[in-house]
Formats: C-alpha cells, sequence, structure tokens
C-alpha cells in the first residue's frame, strides 16, 4: 500500500516537473508545478510530516502559486521566443546534469541501504503540536528572524512594484 | 702613553675644519689645520723619546672591534722602531708641508676662499689615516689607513673638482687602487684562514711554521696590494695623472707618505716574506724593473710635475729592490731620505710654478736661478741628494740598496746603477731647464713669501745631512734579520760615477749646447715618441681592460641581463598576468545561464572531491 | 503492506532537483526559471523531511518550514523585481539582461 501510492504520487510528481521544464508557455509551467507541490504533500503525509503537508499546500500551492500567476497574467508574457545562446550551457550542461545525478544517485544508493524503511505512521513527531513547541523554545531565534524578513520582503515588494507618484 | 691622540690631533682638525671651516678666515682655518699636524708631531715626538730606547714593541689596546665566531679583531696600536720612523716621518713632514700650503693656497680662485678650508681639512683627514695605518696592530687597522688615505688622494687630486682631467685622474687613482686593494683583501682573507688571526705579534709568531707555498701566495697577493698603493708596475698607471692635484698634495701624498705605504707594509710584513724567497725575488724583480722603467719615462717628460711624478715611481722602485732583496732597513732608510728630497723638489717645484702663476712646461721656464734664488738653492740641495752625490742622504740610502741587490743577484746591481745615472740625468735636465739659460717665458716671477721658503730650507738641511742625523740602518737593524751585504768600496765608486757623469751629460745637453737635445730626439724619432708618451701604457690598458670591461657592462650586462632578463622577467610575470585575466575575463559574459553552469560544474567538483577524500564514508 | 526504502525518497529528490536545475538552465523566459527555482526548493524540502524521518526528530521539519517562508518571501521580492525588469527592458528574455558583461 505505502510503496503503490509512493509509487502513483512520485510518477505524477517526476511527470508535473518534467512538464514544468518544457512547456513554453509560462502558465502551462504554473500549473504544472502546482501539480508537484500537490504530490509532494501527499509525500510528506506518507513520511509523517503533517504539518509541513498542510503547510505545503496552504502556502506554497495556496498562496505563492497564485502569486505567480498573478504575475505571469500581469506581464502578459506569451510563449518563449528562442532567442540568444550561451557556449558554456550548450556545451556543459548535459554533461554535468548527467554526471550531477548520477553521482548524487549512485551515493544515496551506497549510503543508505535497503533496510532502512519508510511506513506510514513510521513517525508520529510531525504534529502541529511538536512542530509548535521546537519552534518557540528551540528555533525562537530563527523564528524571530524569519518574522523580520517576512516584514522586509513585504516592504520590498511594495517599493520595487509600485508606480511612481508624480 | 696615549698612542690615540697621536691620530685623533689630525682627526679633530679634520671635523673642525670640515664642519665649520666655511666660516672662518683663512688666519683660522690655518691654525687649525697646521695646529693639529704640529700636535701630534709633537705628541709623537714626546711618546718616542718616552719610550726610548724601544727594543721591544708597546702596545695598547683599546677595544675588542669585532668578534664573530672564531674571528676577533681588537683596536690595537703598537709602537716599535719602525713605526717610529715613520711616525716621524708622517708628522715631521706632514707639518712642513701643512706650513707650506698656507702659502701655497693663499690666493685660489672660487668661493670660500677657493676651498682653503676644504683643503686642510682633507689633508688633516689624510694624515688621520695615515697615522692609523701606521700605528696599526693588525692587518685590518692597516688596511682601514690604506682605504683612507686612498679616498684622501682621491679627494684631493680632484680637488679642483670642476675641472674633468681631475676629476678623472681621481677616479683613475681610486679605481686602479682598488685592484691592489683587492689583491690585499684576498692576502688578509688567506692570513686569516693559515693563521686564524689578523694580529701582526700572532702571524708573524706563527708564520716560521707555516708552508711555504701558503706565504709565498700571501706574499704574491700582498705584493699585488703594494703595487696599487706604491704605483709600481703593472698598478703604476695612477701617479703621473694624480699630478692634477694641487702640488703641496703631490709633495705629501705622492712622494713623502701614502705611495710609501706599500713598502712599510712590506717591511713590516717581513717574517712572511722572509720565509717565502719566491716572494721577495718577484718584488726585488717588479722594484728594479719599475725603477729603470719610470727613469725611462722621466727623460722625455716636459711637464715638470710630470718628471718628479716618474721619480717617485722610480725611486720607489728601489724601495722595494732593497725590501725585496733583504735589506729591509735599506728600504725603509731610502723611504725617509726620498720623502726629504722628493717633498723638496714637489715644494720647489710648487715655488717656481706659483712663481710663473701656473706654469707647468718646462720649454717655457728657464734662467730662473736669478729671479728665484731660495727656490733653486734648496731644490739643488734635494737634485744632488737625489742624484746619489756622494755624502749626501740620497748617496748613503742608495748605496746601501745597491750593495744588498749585488749581493742578492749581480744585475740588478748594474741595473740599478745605471738607473741612478738616468736619475740623476733627468733631474738635473729639469733643474737645467728650469733655472739656466735664458727666460722663454711671458709671467713676471717672484720669490714665494716665507711661509714657502721656510718649509724648502728645513728639508733642504735634511736631504743634505740626513745620511748623517739619522742613522736608520743601525736604528733599524735589531729588528730585521741581518743580511750579509758587504761594503764594496768599488760598488760605491761605480754608482757615484754614474750619477756625476748623468749630471754631466744633462750639463752638456742643457747647458752648454742648448739644442743638443732636440737634435738627439729628432733622429731618435720614434723611440723618443714611444718614451714621450709613456710607452703608450695608457693607451693599452684602456683597450685591453677598459673597453672591454666597459662594453661588457653595457651589452651583456646592462641590455642582456638587468634589462632583458630581470627587467623582462618581472614585466612577464605581469603581461602574464594581464593575458590571463584576459582569458578568464571570457566567463564574465552576463549571461545568467553560463553562471548557473559554472556552479553546477563546481557542485559536481565538490561531490567528486568529497568522495575520493574518502569524506561519503 | 511493504514498506519504502528510504533511498527511494532521496533519489527522488535529487532527480526533481535535478529538473529544475535543467529548467534553470535550459530556459529562457524569467519566470519560468523563477519557478525551476522553487522546484529545486521543494526537493531540498522532501530531503529535509526524509532525513527527519531517519532521524526520527522533528528538526528536519522545522528546516522545511523555514525554508517554506523564506522561498515565499523570495518569490515576493523576485517577481516584484522580474516586473521591474519587464517595466525597463520590455522583455522576459534572461540572456537579454547581460549588462554585467565583462
Amino acid at each position: 500500500m505505502n510503496v503503490i501510492l509512493f509509487l502513483i504520487f512520485a510518477i505524477i510528481a517526476v511527470v508535473c516537473a518534467i512538464n514544468v521544464v518544457v512547456q513554453t508557455h509560462p502558465i502551462s509551467s504554473a500549473i504544472s508545478l502546482v501539480g508537484v507541490m500537490g504530490s509532494l504533500a501527499i509525500l510528506y503525509l506518507l513520511l509523517g510530516a503533517e504539518f509541513i503537508a498542510a503547510a505545503q499546500v496552504i502556502v506554497y500551492a495556496g498562496a505563492v502559486m497564485v502569486l505567480f500567476i498573478f504575475v505571469i497574467m500581469l506581464l502578459n508574457a506569451g510563449a518563449e521566443v528562442k532567442q540568444g545562446r550561451s557556449v558554456v550551457v550548450h556545451l556543459l550542461g548535459v554533461p554535468l546534469l548527467i554526471a550531477f545525478l548520477g553521482l548524487v544517485a549512485y551515493f544515496v544508493q551506497r549510503l543508505f541501504p535497503r533496510d532502512v524503511e519508510v511506513t506510514f505512521g513510521g513517525f508520529t513527531g510531525g504534529t502541529a503540536q511538536a512542530i509548535g513547541r521546537a519552534l518557540f523554545t528551540t528555533y525562537m531565534l530563527p523564528f524571530e528572524i524569519t518574522s523580520i524578513l517576512v516584514l522586509i520582503a513585504i516592504v520590498g515588494a511594495i517599493v520595487l512594484a509600485r508606480k511612481e507618484m508624480d | 702613553m696615549q698612542l690615540w691622540l697621536i691620530p685623533i690631533f689630525p682627526l679633530a682638525g679634520f671635523l673642525i675644519n670640515g664642519l665649520f671651516g666655511r666660516r672662518f678666515s683663512k688666519a683660522l682655518v690655518s691654525v687649525f689645520g697646521i695646529g693639529s699636524v704640529a700636535l701630534s708631531f709633537a705628541w709623537a715626538l714626546k711618546t718616542l723619546l718616552a719610550l726610548a730606547p724601544l727594543n721591544t714593541a708597546y702596545s695598547e689596546h683599546y677595544f675588542t672591534w669585532i668578534q664573530s665566531g672564531a674571528f676577533q679583531v681588537n683596536w690595537d696600536f703598537s709602537v716599535d722602531r719602525l713605526t717610529a720612523v715613520m711616525l716621524m716621518v708622517v708628522t715631521g713632514i706632514g707639518s712642513l708641508i701643512h706650513i707650506y700650503s698656507v702659502g701655497y693656497m693663499a690666493h685660489e680662485h672660487g668661493p670660500n676662499h677657493g676651498g682653503f678650508y676644504r683643503f686642510f681639512a682633507y689633508l688633516n683627514l689624510f694624515m688621520f689615516f695615515m697615522l692609523t695605518l701606521v700605528l696599526g696592530a693588525n692587518y685590518l687597522i692597516l688596511f682601514i689607513g690604506w682605504e683612507g688615505v686612498g679616498l684622501c688622494s682621491y679627494l684631493l687630486i680632484g680637488f679642483y673638482f670642476d675641472k674633468k682631467f681631475a676629476t678623472d685622474a681621481g677616479n683613475k687613482a681610486f679605481i686602479v687602487n682598488r685592484i691592489g686593494d683587492f689583491g690585499f683583501s684576498l692576502a688578509m682573507f688567506l692570513i686569516f684562514k693559515t693563521f686564524g688571526s689578523l694580529d701582526f705579534g700572532t702571524v708573524f709568531r706563527q708564520a716560521p711554521a707555516a708552508s711555504e707555498a701558503v706565504l709565498t701566495t700571501i706574499g704574491l697577493l700582498l705584493l699585488l696590494g703594494a703595487t696599487g698603493k706604491s704605483a709600481q708596475i703593472p698598478l703604476y698607471v695612477w701617479l703621473p695623472d694624480a699630478m692634477a692635484g694641487p702640488t703641496p698634495v703631490s709633495a705629501l701624498i705622492h712622494a713623502a707618505t701614502m705611495v710609501t705605504a706599500g713598502v712599510y707594509m712590506c717591511a713590516r710584513s717581513f717574517p712572511i716574506f722572509t720565509h717565502a724567497p719566491a716572494a721577495m725575488d718577484t718584488i726585488a724583480i717588479i722594484g728594479i724593473a719599475t725603477a729603470f722603467f719610470a727613469a725611462t719615462i722621466g727623460m722625455a717628460q716636459n711637464d715638470i710635475k710630470k718628471v718628479f711624478a716618474y721619480s717617485t715611481v722610480s725611486q720607489l722602485g728601489y724601495m722595494f729592490v732593497g725590501v725585496g732583496c733583504g735589506a729591509f732597513s735599506a728600504g725603509v732608510y731610502h723611504l725617509m731620505t726620498h720623502a726629504f728630497f722628493k717633498a723638496l723638489l714637489f715644494l720647489g717645484s710648487g715655488s717656481v710654478i706659483h712663481a710663473l702663476s701656473g706654469e707647468q712646461d718646462m720649454r717655457n721656464m728657464g734662467g730662473l736661478r736669478t729671479k728665484i734664488p731660495i727656490t733653486f738653492w734648496t731644490m739643488m740641495c734635494a737634485a744632488v741628494a737625489i742624484a746619489g752625490v756622494p755624502f749626501t742622504s740620497g748617496f748613503f740610502s742608495k748605496d746601501a740598496i745597491l750593495f744588498a741587490a749585488n749581493h742578492h743577484a749581480p744585475w740588478m746591481y748594474w741595473v740599478g746603477t745605471l738607473t741612478a745615472g738616468i736619475t740623476a740625468f733627468y733631474v738635473f735636465r729639469a733643474m737645467f731647464m728650469t733655472f739656466f739659460g735664458r727666460y722663454r717665458g711671458n709671467a713676471h716671477p717672484h720669490e714665494s713669501p716665507a711661509l714657502m721658503t721656510g718649509p724648502l730650507i728645513v728639508l733642504a738641511i735634511l736631504s743634505l745631512g740626513g745620511g748623517f742625523l739619522f742613522k736608520i740602518p743601525e736604528f733599524l737593524g735589531s729588528l730585521f734579520p741581518t743580511l750579509e751585504a758587504p761594503e764594496d768600496v768599488m760598488l760605491m765608486v761605480i754608482s757615484s760615477a754614474a750619477g756625476l757623469l748623468g749630471i754631466l751629460i744633462a750639463y752638456v745637453m742643457y747647458v752648454v749646447k742648448p739644442g743638443t737635445a732636440d737634435s738627439i730626439a729628432g733622429s731618435l724619432g720614434g723611440l723618443y715618441k714611444l718614451v714621450l708618451n709613456k710607452y703608450f701604457v695608457d693607451e693599452a690598458y684602456d683597450a685591453t681592460v677598459v673597453k672591454p670591461v666597459v662594453n661588457g657592462s653595457r651589452v651583456v650586462l646592462w641590455r642582456g641581463a638587468d634589462a632583458g632578463l630581470i627587467d623582462g622577467t618581472v614585466n612577464g610575470i605581469g603581461t602574464a598576468a594581464r593575458a590571463v585575466g584576459g582569458v578568464l575575463r571570457q566567463m564574465q559574459s552576463g549571461n545568467i545561464r553560463s553562471y548557473a553552469t559554472w556552479v553546477l560544474f563546481g557542485s559536481v567538483l565538490l561531490i567528486v572531491a568529497m568522495s575520493l577524500s574518502g569524506g561519503l564514508r | 503492506m511493504a514498506a519504502i526504502p528510504i533511498s527511494w525518497f532521496l533519489t527522488l529528490s535529487a532527480v526533481l532537483f535535478a529538473l529544475g536545475v535543467a529548467g534553470f538552465l535550459f530556459r529562457r523566459n524569467i519566470v519560468t526559471v523563477f519557478m525551476s527555482i522553487e522546484l529545486m526548493l521543494n526537493a531540498v524540502n522532501l530531503t529535509f523531511i526524509t532525513f527527519s524521518y531517519h532521524f526520527k526528530s522533528v528538526d528536519g521539519h522545522l528546516f522545511a518550514f523555514f525554508v517554506m517562508v523564506v522561498a515565499a518571501a523570495e518569490a515576493a521580492v523576485g517577481l516584484a523585481i522580474i516586473l521591474t525588469v519587464f517595466k525597463n527592458r520590455s522583455t522576459l528574455n534572461i540572456d537579454a539582461i547581460d549588462s554585467m558583461k565583462n
């Protein structure tokens, strides 16, 4: 059951991710990205991260991607035009990617033998209560700083995107 | 005893005159200048009288100067009989020449009375270094004095520094001396390596035990130094040019004191030389060759100072013959008498030049004997002394050397006697051309002031009576190893006859029949030209040594090594850095995607590196 | 009810990350590039959660939480910048924005 769930949603995630990269029109990429995020939320649930799964759907898929779509609509960007090239990217890009992926996959396989396994319900420490407790005790400082970061982001976004007052 | 005061008085004089003399009047400068040397003379006299009879050396230790591992040099002064002779000669003649200089330099042109204070400052500095040289108790102190007198010689030869020929002459003197000093330095290195010390006492005590080859090498290297300082073949070329300096300088430095430093040093090092017969032979051969060679050049010169310059080179050759044949006391004896009459000859010629307002060419002189009588008579005393006329001081010292030469190798005696004849000839040629006949010039000759004639008279007395007043061979006999040189009366007669013959020939050629000299010169043609141009030795040196060195320096070292190699390397590094930067600049394409590719590349590299170094366990 | 080996999750994460890099390298539209960045961040989040399961500790969840917050802030500001660039250059081609050349 676990395996089937994993396989279904992993494949959905990968297919959507490929779609993000391959599609010419940004809107299609955005929708596919939402699909990726949704599948990832299911995978988080499988790993026992209830709160994070919820946050993923609400914040990431619900707010950030909506923002993306709004901006794409604002910019009225059409399908991508093939223009300009870079020698480095064309020469090195693909080999490096393959090398990167190969290396990481290899090492992951080597370092994590098959006997460590994931089952649904294997980890129960991802509840809102646990996260809240950790957030307001051990990670108090990062929490506060991140709050200020968000404030700065808000102010920055407003300053950058407003119309000039005459 | 406070030996250190002897050189300190002139040093004080140098400092006072050098630092403040610009604002002094000529009289005040003279007081300090003469006073310091006179004080030095008085103190030396007092010390020597107190130390009489000076059978053993007396030393004073001041401080340890250099202490570096096994190498230790102390600042010591010591006085023995040889030092005593040198001290008296240097300070005594030095004082007389200082007094003379006041009169001679009184009418110089230029600011600050024509550099009056500067002249006396340099002269005092010279006295300081010369006295240090003489008093030193080890080779290094001697070398300090050696170098210092070379420096003062340079400063004084180039005293008229606005004249190129004077500064060139100063350069020449210093550079040629350096070649000799190179030999001296090598000798000091070898001495230290062999004996472990530079101290005279230590070295001379151990000298008999060292190998003859080593001692011969040391001796030859010391001789190289001596040929530089004392103007022997091959390094004599600077002395005639040194006549560009004021005449008192020629008298003091290039006749009486500095050039004798080489003879002094060889005499002082006698324990080394007596155990290295090959070196002594070399000294004698160089000495006799120089004596003859320089005498022949002196025959043809027309500048009065040049005649006496070559005469000095020749007489120094005699001193070296004495030293080389083992008659050290005879060499020193001749050093002393030569100081008397050569200083007198130079000062006298200075008086002549002063009387004629700067004329130095003897062809424009003549008949001055009635116009400047004191100069004439005093110079005549010197002339007979140098010619070896019996019972003058020069006679005794020259014969002492000739006896030793005959004992060593008879051919040297004959060459020496011939040279004596030539010496008498050219000296009296100079005297006759200057003082006899009709006056051929355009100036108004006037006698020199008392300040100048006074020292002339004192030196004249010493030239005539020095042999009787100072019996140097007996005085120094206890110091040096004795030499069995029988005093053959026959030899004395022959050498005196040679001298008188020279005087006679000169008399005939220049007084009785004044045109003879020119006709002989005309008939000899090429030979005369050769001698007149000093055998073209300077030109030969220039072509073989100077030009190759200068050109080699310019082409190989300057353009090749310095500009090409070193600058090229440094500039090349800069160019290479710029080239590399130019290549690396291609990465800054402004294209964000390529930047990302490089980041990916770097991360892949990191993973590989980490795994290879075992980080990913 | 077989269990899933943990290396699968990590491999999936690597694949998603590689896809994100591919999108970053090969696409020319700025917005698409931005979305690839978001994809990469998500892949990293998955890694964090996986390791949190592996070590049975909640710290990984908190890391993922903070990544999310920062990603949100970054998306806001980044999109504002894109808007400004579009206003000035009238192009969304990333290759045309190369004034830092040389």
